[in-house]
Order: structure tokens, then C-alpha cells, then sequence
């Protein structure tokens, strides 16, 4: 029960991108196509369920018993830059066909706020959901499942919403970026809609 | 222009190494330097939203803070905080939390002695700019001045209670109210303590 | 001379919100008022200016295969430091930018011109850069919070503009506030700077 109003608050009513405002870079970048969104999001994916398991861990058993918190950020960076490079390495020999749909968006994602962001929000699940809850752990793989399937979720919807713009005929001062801001506008109105749900 | 440095990996790993050591080393330096007002600041807010609530006291309440686990399923129990004017107890601060429209919502209540709402103050929440964020006025907050939560109901008129709800943010005004009910549940939680056993005073003076 | 336009140039030219649009999720996240864009925006433009100091500095001991966790490194120290004296000195804008403030680490423009400029020129060219860079983003978010601040609030920094008519509750189009209207306003911005 819990699980399930983690996934539905974080993909639905508070997302990431479209409510927190999270990866709004790889959002607007790589949302051209929807083949390349979708591999743009099994990428981000991958990292940042493994991200915030690695992250969750050291700041459990390592920063707090040694009262080190202040270096949270520059350590969980370190993790997700040098898993983004491992995950690359490991992919390349181990499975090519994956190699080729998604590597060349990992470099992308170390610098995807959104990898970081979802770490450091996993880390105070349980006050932030307000129970008692004793596999911490599981909750914050879960929560990483929730918001990387968010993050999908938003990503290839606005893909597929700029395919369409490319074919329809804009006001030449909104051409590009500003339409695209504008359909993004209209996605997020579309998702407070589900807001208060939870 | 200086010749640069060879990628060779001995090079590497040096320069990595001294970058990380000096950026730790300056870290901690910068924590240690930070470390006092950060927690003075944290302090210095929370004596502010208690003596906001709570009529005047001359103790520090934040020494003895009393958690009162009557949700076992919550993780953010209430905490009462007890103000006392030359050594008499003149009201109780109990910072109690529930979850809004966007968030948690974190209120801290002032009860006088005798289980009167003295004031109101929430601490922190994140509700919607312009709508549930009106729950930090004077003029919804206003409402609860004098509440008896013996006699009245801290729940929104629409859920058959005494409370006006904020306009189109009834979610919010029921946290608001949610948090009430729970402040005074451990406000009642930790009065009935305190008059039943007086090996609790004795433990105070134990302590000081 | 030339120093003179690496200072300018990030302001108007190379804005790097509305022309090179980079550091995007702060932009649209915390402006929901003028004064947190203006405090995020030196925060940021704090961070830039030494980053782009240090690996200006550094440039040259840094071997090149490893100067993207380098500069991560230095980025994220510097970003913990301002973590660090926000929390102490200015707890109220430390509160309501929240997690937005370690995520400068991932910030683009800073590792960005880390990358393309720091790590190719001098300390002064660099400072200049950072400056300006960090000036137009100061800004940009402090522009972008105003008008959303205007119109869904009807407040300029907290004061309330409609009070000289003796209006003290302004009924205003809240959804420029909340998460759409982040997106509207960047983008009718975006386009009234296009030229």
C-alpha cells in the first residue's frame, strides 16, 4: 500500500519534471523524437534506481555514523558520475545491442539534475510520507522506480506532442523553443489536474 | 602558456587525489566554522515560533522537549514543549504535523494551562503560493484564538465542524485543522501525565 | 578590451537562459517570487565566479582525461560551502530553495563554462566570464520571478503594488505561480528576446 502511493504521488501528482521541475534539461533536449526519448528514459532509469541504491547506502552507513553529512552532495556526485562512466563500460562488453540504444545518452545524465535530486529526496522518505516504515532501503529503490518512471512518462508524452509541432505551422516568433515551452506549460496545467490526490 | 600536465596514470591519480584532499580538508573547515550558527539559527526559530504562541516565559523550552508517541504508525509525532514564567507553567508550545495539498505542514500550537488555544504559527509547509499558503494569515489563523477544542470542533464548517475553510484550499484548511486535533491530543497526552505523577517534577529537579 | 567583452557578453548576448538556455530546472523551480530568484541567482553566480577561478588556476595541472571529475569536484565544494553559510546566515532563503541549492552542482552553466571557457583561458578572462555569465543569470531568474510574482500574486518582491489603490487582497492569475505558468512565462519572455 505504501509502495503504491509512493509510485502514484511521484509519477502522477507531484512529477518531477512537470511539478518539481527536475531534468528539464534532457526535457527539452532530447525530446525530439520519441524513439530517443524512450531511450533517453531506460537510460535514466537504470542509473537512477542503481544511484540511489549505492547513495542511500553510504549515507546510511557511512555520513551519519561518522557525522560526515556535510559531504552529501560531492559524494553522491562522485557516485553518479563514476556509475554513469561504469554502467558505460559495463554495457559496451557485456551487452552491445543495449550499448547502442543508450549510450550515447549517458553521458547526458550525469549532469540530469534529476539523478541527483531523487537521491537526495530518498534519503528522508519516511517523514516526507509521514510513516513508520522498516525497509527504508526498499522504499527509496522504490521511490527512484517511481520518479525515473516519471520522468519517462513526461518525456515521451512532450516528444510526442513535439512531433507534432514540427508539422504544424507556428508564429514565426515562437518557433522553437518558446512553442515548446508553451506545450510543456499546457502538459503541466494538464497534470495539476491530478493534484490532491494523495 | 605552461606546458600541461601528461595524462599518464600516475599524474591522474595524483592530481584527483590532492583536488579531493584539499576540497574534503576545506569542507570541514567550513563545517566546523558553520557549525555553531547553524545550530543557533535553528534554535533561534524555533524559540520564536513557541514564544509566538505562548504568552510570555523567561525558560529555555527547548531544553526539555516531551515527545508524545500517540500515533505509533507516524513518524512525525508531535512535540510539546512546555514554557514556564519563574518556574510556573504558563503554557504548553506543541509543534504537530500533518500532511497538506503539497506537503507536510508543520504548525506549532500554543495551549494555556487550562487547554485554551493561546496563539497559533505554522513553522514550515508547501502549499500552493496564493491559496493553501493562506493558512499563515492572521486572518484565517484568527479563528483559532481562544479555541476549546473540549467544546468546539477544529474541523472546516463542510466536514460539520467550526472553521471557516480557506477559499478553494479545503484540503489545506483540513491539515491546518488536522494539526490542531493532534497538538491537542498530545497537549492532553502530556497534562494528564503531568498531574498524575508527580515522580515527573521530581525527575526535572533531579536534572537540574 | 577584450576583457571588457567577456564581461558583457553573458549578460545580453549570451544570456545563458534566454539565448543559450542552460541551468533550466533552477530557473523554472524557484522563481516562483523575485526574491528567491534573486537569491538563487547569486548563489549560483557565487559558485560560478570561484569555480571558474580555481579550474582557470588549475588548468594546467589537471590532466585532461580526468578534468570532468576534477571539476566536478571543485563545483561541488564550492556548492556545498554556500549550502553551508546559507544555512547559517540566511535560513529563510535557505528553507524556501530547499534542495534546489545543492542541485547547482549539476547546474550546466557552471560545468559548462568550466568546460568551454574556464579551462582554455586566463584567471582574469575567466573571473570576467563568470561575472558575467552569473550576472545574466541573476538576472534572468530575478526577471522571471518578478513577472510571475506580478502577475499571479500581485507583488513586486514581497510588496504588495495594488496596497497604493487600497486593494489589500489582490484577486491574481495564480497560475503564473504554480509549476505551468513557470514554463508560460519563460516562454513569452524567451520570445519577446528573440529577435
Amino acid at each position: 500500500m505504501t509502495y503504491l502511493l509512493i509510485i502514484i504521488s511521484a509519477v502522477v501528482v507531484n512529477n518531477i519534471v512537470l511539478s518539481q521541475f527536475l531534468g528539464i534539461c534532457p526535457f527539452l533536449g532530447v525530446s525530439k523524437k520519441v524513439n530517443t526519448a524512450i531511450g533517453m528514459s531506460g537510460a535514466v532509469m537504470f542509473v537512477m534506481v542503481l544511484a540511489t541504491l549505492v547513495t542511500y547506502i553510504l549515507n546510511q552507513y557511512v555520513l551519519i555514523p561518522f557525522e560526515l553529512e556535510y559531504l552529501q552532495t560531492i559524494s553522491f556526485i562522485l557516485i553518479i558520475a563514476s556509475l554513469v562512466q561504469m554502467v558505460e563500460i559495463v554495457l559496451k562488453k557485456v551487452s552491445h545491442s543495449l550499448y547502442e540504444a543508450l549510450g550515447v545518452f549517458l553521458p547526458l545524465i550525469t549532469t540530469n539534475c534529476c539523478v541527483l535530486g531523487v537521491s537526495i529526496m530518498a534519503l528522508d522518505l519516511p517523514s516526507k510520507f509521514n510513516f513508520v516504515e522498516a525497509n527504508s532501503l526498499g522504499l527509496a529503490v522504490v521511490f527512484a522506480l517511481a520518479n525515473s518512471l516519471a520522468f519517462g512518462l513526461a518525456l515521451v508524452l512532450f516528444a510526442g506532442i513535439r512531433e507534432q509541432l514540427e508539422i504544424t505551422e507556428t508564429p514565426r516568433k515562437l518557433q522553437g523553443t518558446p512553442i515548446s515551452l508553451i506545450s510543456a506549460g499546457l502538459l503541466a496545467l494538464a497534470f495539476m489536474g491530478f493534484s490532491g490526490l494523495v | 602558456m605552461a606546458q600541461k600536465i601528461e595524462s599518464s596514470l600516475k599524474n591522474m591519480v595524483i592530481s584527483l587525489l590532492v583536488i579531493t584532499l584539499v576540497a574534503g580538508l576545506s569542507l570541514g573547515f567550513v563545517q566546523q566554522v558553520t557549525k555553531d550558527p547553524i545550530a543557533n539559527a535553528k534554535q533561534q526559530k524555533e524559540i520564536e515560533a513557541i514564544s509566538a504562541v505562548v504568552p510570555e516565559f523567561n525558560n529555555n523550552p527547548l531544553e526539555q522537549p516531551i515527545p508524545a508517541i500517540i500515533y505509533i504508525d507516524e513518524v512525525n509525532f508531535p512535540v510539546v514543549y512546555t514554557a514556564k514564567k519563574d518556574s510556573v507553567v504558563v503554557g504548553y508550545a506543541v509543534l504537530a504535523t500533518s500532511s497538506g495539498f503539497g506537503g507536510n505542514v508543520r504548525i506549532m500550537v500554543g495551549f494555556t494551562p487550562d487547554g485554551k488555544i493561546y496563539n497559533t504559527s505554522v513553522v514550515s509547509h508547501q502549499e500552493t503560493p496564493g491559496l493553501g499558503d493562506k493558512m499563515t494569515t492572521e486572518k484565517f489563523r484568527s479563528q483559532f484564538l481562544g479555541f476549546d477544542c473540549k467544546t468546539q470542533k477544529a474541523r472546516v464548517k463542510k466536514d460539520g465542524g467550526d472553521i471557516d475553510a480557506l477559499t478553494a484550499a479545503t484540503i489545506s484548511s483540513r491539515a491546518f485543522c488536522a494539526a490542531i486535533n493532534k497538538a491537542y491530543r498530545a497537549f492532553c497526552y502530556v497534562t494528564k501525565d503531568e498531574s498524575g505523577l508527580d515522580a515527573e517534577s521530581g525527575a526535572t529537579k533531579h536534572n537540574n | 578590451m577584450a576583457d571588457i567583452k567577456n564581461l558583457t557578453r553573458g549578460i545580453i548576448k549570451e544570456n545563458p537562459i534566454f539565448v543559450l538556455l542552460l541551468g533550466m530546472c533552477p530557473t523554472l523551480g524557484v522563481t516562483t517570487s523575485g526574491t528567491n530568484g534573486l537569491g538563487m541567482g547569486l548563489a549560483t553566480m557565487f559558485v560560478l565566479v570561484l569555480s571558474n577561478c580555481f579550474i582557470s588556476l588549475l588548468k594546467n595541472v589537471i590532466p585532461d582525461k580526468v578534468r570532468i571529475p576534477a571539476f566536478i569536484v571543485i563545483i561541488a565544494s564550492f556548492v556545498t560551502i554556500v549550502q553551508l553559510l546559507m544555512e547559517a546566515y540566511v535560513p529563510f532563503l535557505y528553507e524556501q530553495l530547499g534542495l534546489y541549492i545543492p542541485l547547482i552542482v549539476v547546474n550546466c552553466i557552471i560545468l559548462g563554462r568550466a568546460e568551454a571557457f574556464a579551462s582554455k583561458n586566463g584567471l582574469v578572462d575567466s573571473l570576467f566570464d563568470g561575472i558575467g555569465m552569473g550576472l545574466g543569470f541573476s538576472l534572468a531568474l530575478t526577471l522571471l520571478g518578478l513577472v510571475r510574482e506580478l502577475l499571479g500574486a500581485g507583488t513586486a518582491f514581497g510588496f504588495n503594488l495594488f496596497g497604493i489603490f487600497g486593494i489589500q487582497e489582490p484577486k491574481m492569475m495564480l497560475v503564473f505561480i504554480l509549476p505551468p505558468g513557470a514554463f508560460l512565462v519563460l516562454a513569452y519572455l524567451i520570445c519577446l528576446i528573440k529577435k
